[in-house]
């Protein structure tokens, strides 16, 4: 954040679930809720069925967007015990400006 | 003579229960430590010796050591364990759909709206304009965490 690009995280949790994660974890950055997965389907980023309850969730990715809002990096991990590095991303943020 | 306790087998199979417990409660919070569980592989390896050589005990020397029977039942437990691992690590979380090319580099992100923790709904055009918290400027990027949630 201190590059001066804004992280926001995505998924199915509600905004109640998100609220307490971001309690309990101490997170300050925006968190959104897409329960019904259309933004993680427009973003073709559905998992469907792995959801504790077999529902649709998002697989992990990171998606760095310039300020037109135009894609300059992505991440799609094929293993999801496997994310995007806090150094890799930084690396990324560098080279937007 | 009064044979003694094989240790070896129960310490083996310790260390083989603390491989598969400490990863999901230490190691897989660190990335370097998560991606590849080379210290669990360690401790299953540390394991697997002491195993070894607790069973050689108890088959080679019977009047010395004890654990003929526990021996053999630890040491497939400990391999149902390796290998429960091995499929969660190896497998289980590789199993995502195959990466989509809908959405490359270089092209525009859709636009959308989702409500943020308190309910009020954000649209990502307002993320990309809108300065971030203690500054006045617009943020040069925003990076979306796509995240699987139930955390």
């Amino acid at each position: 954040m201190q590059l001066g690009v804004r992280p926001v995280a995505i998924s199915v949790d509600t905004p109640a679930m998100s609220r307490d994660l971001c309690a309990k974890a101490g997170y300050t950055y925006t968190f959104l809720s897409d329960p019904n997965a259309e933004v993680i389907r427009r973003y073709d980023l559905v998992h469907r069925g792995a959801g504790p309850n077999g529902q649709d969730i998002a697989r992990p990715a990171e998606y760095l967007l310039d300020a037109s809002g135009t894609i300059r990096w992505l991440n799609l991990t094929e293993d999801y015990r496997v994310r995007a590095r806090p150094e890799q991303i930084i690396e990324q943020a560098k080279a937007l400006h | 003579m009064k044979r003694r306790w094989n240790w070896h087998l129960w310490v083996g199979f310790l260390f083989c229960v603390a491989a598969f417990v400490s990863y999901l409660f230490v190691f897989a919070r660190f990335p370097v430590t998560r991606d590849i569980p080379w210290v669990n592989f360690l401790l299953f390896a540390v394991a697997g010796a002491l195993l070894v050589v607790g069973l050689q005990r108890a088959f080679g020397h019977p009047q010395q050591y004890r654990g003929k029977i526990s021996g053999p039942i630890l040491g497939a437990l400990s391999l149902l364990a390796l290998g429960f691992f091995c499929y969660i690590v190896f497998y289980m979380t590789r199993q995502l759909p195959p990466p989509s090319a809908a959405l490359r580099v270089g092209q525009k992100a859709p636009e959308f709206v989702l409500p943020d923790t308190n309910n009020n709904p954000v649209a990502l055009s307002s993320l990309l304009s809108s300065p971030m918290p203690g500054s006045q400027t617009p943020p040069i990027g925003v990076l979306l965490v796509f995240y699987r949630g139930y955390w």
